[in-house]
């Protein structure tokens, strides 16, 4: 063989690289009960003390449930399950044993609601609820059965979700011994997400001085809303699109029995006796 | 209706990986390339490696029950030497370095006489001439040429394609008769004299490994004109009527018993009339337009007839390398080791003996022409009667042993078979009630008895024939076939797979198989080592498809009984998108490629550790069912975990806020990222840096890409499901502590399994130890007669 061929040979030659030989420097774990054992316990232990944690702190939840349905002919809600009545209210007792330190949530469960309907999930208009002033008159297809009027205006905001929003209201009183009652202070404020308040939802821009009223001029209120949009609220940071009972509706629940949150009392609940007015429609804060 | 069918398609495929399709494309593809790049399969003096012409068999690669190779230039260097002649009767042999001729009969068995007192000057010199013509050999003075033989001492080379030609015309040469190529026509030979006779080629009637001789016919510068054959002893003596036969053929029988490859050499002599016949007849099949072939086959019959003998030749070909030890290696790893061959027998025989495939302890079977013979005056048929002879044998001496068995392993007997083309064929042959099935069970049921068959006297295609004998059998073995000569193409077709050794005889089978190697010795690295290791991987990596889109999907097909059936999607599309693409693919392909559960030096060094995979072990129904059910458990886990831990609004964050449906299959889909990559972390036991990047890096992939994909408000999508709904979910810590909590649940079960099958290294011992004891029986047999079924006959 010359120098030549050497060099041939050396070409076809393969590497001589760790890879190549599949030499990896390489880690063999082999399970064995001398290592997998104590790794066991000690996880065992970690959990056992989050476990505690957790019982503690979740033994440290009340909850108080009132059924407000009216299923049953002497419950005090039973006459407003006559749909016929309009703006029907009834009144629930309920009472506090224990002082209930703030903040309490306050939140409506609905059962049977299939808010995860694959139709109904997407029945809304991202860009609309967004602010964007062309899909406010120009709702998206999705939006469809409830994407315009009978008239053909564009209903803002559009879609299956929003024409269905919850809207019974609640009050809640204490009742004082004197007979009197005085309303408890509920906090409307950061029940929904932050980003869906601050970035998601945005009501359209109204050029300064015009109001929403102006903005949302030709289109109309979702069907079955007994007001239109921009008369949710009349704190203008709690009106329009970005009215946070309506985004916490917005935000379509995983499972057909679903709570979500209504008020904070942020100040808690002393022991005594309280009563929760529920009114059947919607009301403005200064009802 | 039907738009909810297809709805449920779109929403239910994944369950289908169609991205297993091209991981294990991917793995093949690239895996391949470890046994191009492997430097043990390097040879350093034919300078290449391993080549992989296909990469769908790797994994086959660690199934082999069958191993076919051939003898000359797989088992063989092909490396011919001449090492003796027989002229006229009379043994030549030439001693080490010396040109001399001596009389190797006499050393023994003979008495000693000088070179030309014995055969005579006239035969000698005609036997010579003969080697000398009798070929197609071409000088050639450049090199660098595939079967090239260099000489020393001298400027010219001889090539050939066939190594045997070379070795003759250079033993030639070294006993005074030197070739010194054609000039137009003209074979130049110089003689003992130094001078140099001229020969006109008239014609070459070439050699092909059915007829398994050839011809020349030449003319002398006096007119004469010659024909010379040379030829394997079974096609030349039935064709010869003058020439001490005798003699010679107890000559070759000797060499043949040494392992030398013998060729015959017979010669008549023309008349111009009868070269005209022939030259005609000859044109005739050359110009036929239908059936060449055959018409030339049969005018070469025509032809090749009423030879004188005047000798034979033995050519000794060296074992390969390490060709025993990778022969016992093969059978300790439980392949069965079938020899095809073309030689005859008693060379095979030799030669089996020598790479240890038969040893002395072995009843070795015959079934050859020999045997048969006697039964040839009763008719054909009586083979069926051999046939079941040698099944009584087998099979009844394997019941006896079985029932005591229990007693001691070592009262088994180990049986060789040999078996020869002729036979064979007979076999094989129909016969008018159609009995042939039933001999070729007969057969088949002797074969799988036996731990070595040699089968000797094949014709390409009855090696072909072989292997599709074994592969159609009922337990349908995966075969293996090795080769290194356009006469194993047939087979290296046939089987299974094909292997082609880059030999001396040209590039056939190498082209025409599934993988080329160098030599036998690297089938021991690329079946123990590769194969078993390829195995492992896809096995693994096909489970761990199925496996991993079950609880992907599982979860998926529950949400739907809980959203009324109206497929919606529990996961983002994103997420069901890149799920099979990003965040588990890559994790599973490395361990496809660098998974080693055994390391590779254990895995040469112990060829039993091949069985532990033996009969598709890790696609059978267990594992199946065991993945399948870990899939399930997990899936179940997934969506229930979830289920119960999100219901009631106990899944919050510190605010009061609650989640939606988005949020749900986002918790889902984390717990099985999570879970799907950790369990090949349970299963890795070959922790390179890359497995280490690919899984960490998918799971840091997975979270960068939530918060990205949450982060923006994206313009082109119609509906922003997934804003800051991953960043959301973790600023609760019940969220956090549940995602944890479904993670380790589901992985327990896997955990478990592992400690209570034993440490990985002990279970292996234990494995070995089981599948041993009948190898072992076999290996050390105390009985050492060595019983010859010629017996039997009579």
């Amino acid at each position: 063989m010359n120098r030549q061929e050497d060099g041939v040979l050396l070409k076809n030659k393969p590497d001589n690289t760790a890879f190549t030989q599949q030499r990896l420097p390489a880690w063999q774990p082999i399970m064995s009960a001398g290592y997998v054992l104590p790794t066991f316990l000690l996880l065992g232990l970690a959990f056992i003390g989050i476990g505690l944690g957790l019982l503690f702190s979740s033994n440290s939840v009340i909850e108080l449930e009132l059924d407000y349905t009216g299923n049953l002919p002497n419950s005090s809600c039973y006459p407003c399950t006559n749909t016929t009545i309009k703006g029907c209210k009834c009144n629930v007792q309920f009472k506090v044993d224990t002082l209930l330190v703030g903040p309490v949530f306050m939140y409506y469960e609905l059962s049977n609601f299939y808010q995860n309907q694959r139709k109904y999930g997407v029945s809304r208009d991202d860009d609309q609820l967004n602010g964007d002033l062309q899909y406010l008159k120009n709702p998206s297809e999705y939006c469809f059965p409830f994407r315009r009027d009978s008239k053909g205006r564009p209903i803002a905001p559009c879609g299956a979700i929003a024409n269905s929003m919850f809207n019974d209201s609640f009050v809640v009183y204490k009742m004082n011994d004197n007979g009197t009652r005085t309303k408890v202070l509920l906090n409307a404020k950061g029940i929904s997400w932050w980003t869906d308040y601050n970035v998601k939802f945005n009501n359209p821009p109204t050029d300064n001085g015009t109001d929403l009223q102006e903005v949302f001029k030709g289109t109309v209120k979702p069907i079955n809303w007994p007001r239109p949009a921009y008369e949710l609220d009349t704190n203008p940071a709690n009106n329009g699109f970005i009215n946070e009972d309506f985004i916490v509706w917005m935000r379509t629940a995983a499972l057909p029995n679903f709570r979500k949150l209504y008020r904070r009392v942020e100040g808690g609940l002393q022991r005594g006796n309280y009563t929760v007015e529920i009114s059947y429609t919607p009301r403005l804060p200064g009802d | 209706m039907f738009t909810d069918f297809l709805s449920y398609m779109v929403l239910f495929n994944f369950i289908i990986p169609v991205s297993m399709y091209v991981t294990v494309e991917m793995q093949k593809f690239l895996g391949s390339y470890f046994i191009t790049w492997d430097k043990d399969m390097y040879d350093d003096h034919l300078g290449e490696g391993a080549l992989v012409n296909t990469s769908d068999l790797n994994e086959e690669l660690g199934q082999i029950e069958y191993v076919f190779t051939d003898k000359t230039g797989t088992l063989t260097e092909n490396n011919m030497e001449f090492i003796e002649c027989c002229i006229d009767g009379f043994k030549y042999k030439h001693v080490g370095v010396e040109l001399s001729v001596v009389d190797g009969l006499s050393s023994t068995d003979g008495p000693h006489r000088r070179i030309c007192g014995m055969a005579g000057k006239e035969k000698e010199e005609l036997f010579f001439r003969a080697l000398c013509l009798c070929h197609t050999v071409q000088i050639k003075v450049e090199d660098k040429v595939d079967g090239l033989v260099k000489q020393q001492g001298t400027q010219c080379t001889y090539i050939s394609s066939s190594p045997d030609e070379v070795a003759l015309v250079q033993g030639a040469k070294t006993l005074g008769f030197t070739f010194q190529g054609m000039k137009k026509n003209l074979m130049k030979v110089q003689n003992r004299d130094e001078e140099v006779e001229m020969y006109e080629l008239l014609q070459i009637l070439s050699f092909d490994p059915v007829r398994r001789r050839m011809s020349v016919i030449v003319k002398d510068h006096s007119g004469r004109i010659f024909l010379f054959c040379k030829g394997a002893d079974s096609s030349v003596f039935p064709r010869v009527n003058a020439g001490k036969q005798e003699e010679i053929k107890l000559h070759v029988e000797h060499c043949a018993v040494d392992g030398l490859r013998t060729l015959c050499v017979a010669y008549k002599e023309l008349t111009q009339n009868e070269y005209d016949q022939i030259s005609a007849q000859l044109h005739a099949a050359q110009m036929a337009l239908k059936d060449r072939d055959e018409k030339l086959a049969e005018a070469y019959d025509d032809i090749e007839n009423g030879l004188h003998l005047i000798g034979a030749t033995a050519v000794e070909d060296k074992l390969q390398d390490q060709a025993a030890e990778t022969i016992e290696a093969l059978h300790s790893a439980g392949m069965n080791v079938w020899v095809l061959t073309g030689d005859k027998m008693e060379t095979a025989k030799a030669t089996c003996f020598a790479c240890r495939l038969f040893h002395t302890n072995m009843k070795l079977l015959e079934l050859t022409t020999k045997n048969i013979e006697t039964y040839r005056a009763r008719g054909a048929e009586k083979i069926h009667e051999l046939l079941l002879e040698l099944h009584k044998v087998v099979v009844q001496d394997k019941r006896c042993s079985s029932a005591s068995l229990l007693r001691s392993w070592s009262v088994t007997q180990e049986y060789g078979l040999i078996i020869d083309g002729a036979a064979l064929s007979l076999i094989l042959k129909p016969t008018q009630d159609g009995g042939t099935s039933n001999y070729k069970n007969l057969l088949l049921q002797i074969c799988q008895r036996c731990t070595a068959v040699l089968c000797c006297r094949m014709a390409p295609l009855q090696k072909a024939q072989i292997v599709k004998l074994v592969k159609n059998t009922k337990e349908h073995p995966i075969t293996l076939a090795i080769g290194d000569g356009a006469n194993d193409v047939s087979m290296v077709l046939e089987a299974h797979v094909g292997i082609g050794l880059k030999g001396k005889e040209g590039r056939q089978a190498a082209r025409n198989s599934d993988y080329a190697i160098p030599k036998f010795k690297h089938l021991r690295k690329l079946l123990l080592t590769h194969g078993h290791l390829y195995y492992i991987r896809i096995s693994h990596l096909v489970q761990y498809f199925f496996y991993k889109n079950l609880c992907f999907i599982l979860p998926q097909f529950l949400y739907q009984f809980f959203c009324g059936f109206s497929q919606q999607p529990l996961y983002d599309a994103t997420y069901l998108t890149l799920y099979n693409i990003s965040f588990t693919s890559l994790p599973i392909l490395l361990y496809g490629l660098l998974e080693q559960h055994i390391n590779i030096e254990i895995l040469k060094k112990d060829p039993s550790l091949y069985r532990n995979i033996a009969n598709n072990a890790l696609l059978q129904w267990k594992p199946f069912l065991y993945w399948t059910i870990l899939g399930l458990f997990n899936g179940l886990v997934f969506f229930f975990g979830a289920y119960f831990l999100y219901d009631n609004t106990s899944l919050f964050s510190g605010n009061g806020q609650v989640y939606g449906n988005w949020t749900f299959g986002t918790i889902v889909f984390t717990v099985l990222v999570f879970t799907v990559n950790f369990k090949l972390v349970l299963d890795t036991r070959y922790w390179t840096w890359a497995n280490h990047f690919v899984i960490w890096g998918s799971l840091a992939f997975f979270v960068l890409f939530s918060f990205f994909w949450g982060g923006i408000i994206w313009p082109f999508l119609q509906q922003q499901r997934m804003h800051f709904v991953f960043a959301q979910m973790l600023t609760s810590i019940s969220a956090w502590l549940a995602i944890i909590l479904l993670i380790v649940v589901s992985l327990v079960p896997d955990i478990v399994v592992k400690l209570l099958s034993r440490p990985v290294g002990r279970r292996q011992l234990q494995c070995v130890r089981y599948a041993v004891p009948e190898l072992l029986a076999f290996r050390y047999t105390t009985d050492s007669s060595l019983i010859e079924v010629k017996n039997l006959k009579n």
